[in-house]
């Protein structure tokens, strides 16, 4: 995965809550079995249905900081609404609660998602519709999302805030510890079920 | 210290803990389907790696499979490529599979329970979020990303940090009529779609305990539209009954050491939730929801809500966009909204016990001519289950369309869907817009409201039919 250190964008003011996975990428794109160009699903109903939907507003063409609603990534666990975000050009997404899933995800794929209260969200959202050019940093280094004058601080936890810096993928890191894994298994019980050999009914 | 039934399952599974990293967490199970799978073994043919432990993973075919001619090959050439890349996967990597036509096929959380591969205190993964249905059996079971599903082929174990712990107590006697998913529909709406977040919901008390292994896994399925990252029920008899006679339960010796082990699963007294939350199951009434989000639902007597009772303005905004998308009037009696389909099925509610409430509504009744009605057994299992009790024959009498086992129009990646506009009266999970197909319009109810609906053509409560003989 990419890394992510600090990033400088334009910010869609989504103001919207419990934003879930179905509207971020409908089923019908998940049928695909690749990994990239799902920015054609990316809010496909919103993008097609509503005119003033933020992203059809040309003032907001080229954003790269969403900033949403609580709970926003409901529902399923489709990494594809990651991807979908990634590949419309988003690198970080910022609200003042994620869904547990969409955030976990989001953390392997190298989309900064960052938790703000409630209150800076909306300043975010004042900010960049009174001017659609405010330039928003998120910057994970000293872990601050910056625009105009204002300066303020998230929190992330320490391990994955530097698995993000780094762009280190989880299972080389796992492995490192397969003596443990091993280990692990000599000790789980014989009657644990296994799905092989398939058993008659 | 005293500690929860998700605490001791948790930690009975800890491969690796060290101060400032994530836990290493062993997984017992991990279950696959071909919507969020494919990405995941290309990364392990990328990067040369292997499934660690194929014995431990078991692969179906449930979200993309049609429900009509399900032996024919699959029509849309898309959904075909998708199920094709996973038998070619699970032949590749040598995984066990249940392919269309299979006698263990069916909706990946209801095959786990029927084949017994799902038992008290194991750890349970799978690419879908519904994964917290396990949780019925005591187990500590929850959806992951593709980025994970992929670790868990490669390692057996994922990176996890503590969950924080949630208590769902309720006491007392479910009214007639009134199900486990009014159950869950209600607690949703009770506490929001984000009141579990970072939580494990275990769900206890007198009703619950009451409570078949079918309806607790409608309840623990649920868990997630409240934002959990999983749901349980400490096992019990009822749980080691159902798990008995099933093929990969523990036999004899075995079978006795799992269930000595499986009693002690139980939350300790005195453990501490950083979250209680109590319902009195008395009163309750079957739940319907009117919104675009499962946390928007209401009681069957009650009227569409009034955007402009909503105090904060965000709520507020959102309340009219749900309105305006389900097409909804403020002030209209629920029970007032005419449906055009009712779907019965899904990881929520396409179990036998489900059809078979359904069923005895339906019984010597027809539906009504206006409505259309889809019964989707979750599994291949089920679907034969019903056909030897005679529940086919009860539905198609009735009017309704008896189709094969698969998600369906759950989530319409196969044919089964809504037209834009049409509306629903649904046993699944999600009324999330556009889920049932582009356009259309969903109410999340229980199978016995679903048959009632089905039979006057609006939402309705099994108390509103008159009965077959008057
Ligand atoms: S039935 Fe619906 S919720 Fe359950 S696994 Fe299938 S698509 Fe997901």
């Amino acid at each position: 995965m990419d890394a992510f250190t600090t990033h400088t964008g334009t910010v869609a003011p989504l103001r919207r809550s419990n934003v879930d996975t179905d509207q971020i990428i409908p089923a019908v794109y998940l049928k695909r079995v690749t990994r990239s160009g799902f920015e054609d699903g990316l809010f496909e109903a919103w993008r097609t249905n509503e005119p003033d939907f933020v992203l059809n507003q040309p003032q907001y063409q080229g954003a790269s900081v969403l900033v949403a609603g609580p709970d926003f990534g409901t529902g399923s666990s489709r990494e594809h609404a990651v991807w979908a975000l990634m590949d419309g050009g988003f690198r970080a997404v910022i609200s003042s609660r994620f869904a547990d899933i969409f955030r976990n995800n989001s953390t392997k794929s190298g989309l900064l998602t960052v938790l703000l209260p409630q209150e800076e969200v909306e300043a975010l959202w004042a900010a960049s519709e009174a001017d659609p050019t405010t330039q928003v940093t998120v910057d994970l280094q000293a872990n601050e999302v910056r625009w105009n004058e204002r300066v303020v601080p998230f929190h992330i936890d320490e391990y994955t805030r530097w698995r993000l810096l780094e762009g280190l993928d989880d299972v080389g890191l796992t492995e490192r510890h397969l003596a443990d894994i091993e280990a692990y298994e000599a000790a789980r019980p014989a009657w644990k079920p296994a799905a092989l050999p398939a058993l008659p009914a | 210290m005293p500690k929860t039934l998700a605490e001791k399952v948790y930690e009975a599974h800890v491969v690796r803990s060290t101060e400032g990293e994530p836990d290493l967490l062993y997984i017992d199970l991990h279950l696959v389907h071909e919507v969020t799978s494919p990405q995941a073994f290309d990364g392990l043919r990328a990067a040369g790696r292997r499934v660690r432990r194929p014995d431990l993973t078991m692969a179906t075919e449930d979200h993309n499979v049609p429900t009509l001619d399900i032996l024919a090959p699959i029509a849309d050439p898309v959904s075909r490529a998708q199920v094709d890349a996973l038998r070619r996967n699970t032949a590749e990597f040598g995984i066990r599979l249940a392919p269309m036509g299979d006698r263990d096929q069916g909706i990946v959380h209801v095959i786990g329970p029927q084949l017994g591969l799902t038992q008290p205190g194991m750890t349970i993964v799978c690419g879908d979020s519904h994964t917290s249905t396990h949780g019925a059996f005591g187990a500590l079971a929850f959806g992951i990303g593709t980025s994970e599903v992929e670790h868990v082929l490669a390692t057996q174990t994922l990176p996890q940090y503590r969950p924080k712990q949630m208590a769902v107590t309720v006491d007392g006697e479910l009214p007639p009529g009134v199900s486990a998913k009014d159950v869950i529909l209600a607690v949703i709406a009770q506490i929001g779609t984000g009141g579990g977040q970072g939580h494990v919901i275990q769900y206890r008390g007198s009703a619950i305990e009451k409570l078949s292994m079918e309806a607790r896994m409608t309840i623990c399925n649920m868990s997630i539209e409240a934002g959990a990252k999983a749901g349980l029920i400490a096992p019990d008899r009822t749980t080691f009954d159902f798990l008995e006679a099933k093929p990969h339960a523990p036999q004899g010796a075995d079978w006795d050491a799992a269930v000595e082990y499986w009693s002690t699963l139980r939350t300790d007294e005195g453990a501490v939730f950083d979250r209680e939350v109590v319902l009195d199951a008395a009163s309750l009434t079957p739940f319907v929801t009117w919104g675009t989000n499962p946390g928007q639902g209401l009681p069957i007597a009650e009227r569409v809500p009034d955007p402009a009772d909503f105090a904060d303005e965000n709520e507020r905004r959102d309340v009219e966009g749900a309105l305006a998308y389900m097409g909804l009037t403020p002030g209209t009696p629920l029970r007032e909204i005419p449906v055009d389909t009712v779907f019965l099925g899904s990881c929520t509610n396409g179990r036998i016990e489900d059809l078979r409430v359904a069923a005895e509504l339906l019984k010597g009744r027809r539906i009504d001519a206006d409505t259309r009605m889809l019964v989707v057994p979750g599994s291949v299992g089920v679907k034969a289950q019903a056909e030897a009790e005679g529940l086919d024959r009860v539905f198609i009498e009735a009017g309704a369309e008896w189709r094969g086992a698969g998600c369906s129009m759950c989530l319409g990646m196969n044919p089964d869907q809504l037209a834009p506009g049409e509306r629903s009266a649904s046993t699944s999970n999600r009324n999330f817009q556009g889920r049932q197909g582009k356009g259309g319009r969903t109410h999340l109810v229980s199978p016995a409201v679903a048959a009632a609906t089905a039979l006057t053509g609006h939402l309705a409560a099994p108390a509103d039919l008159t009965p077959v003989d008057a």
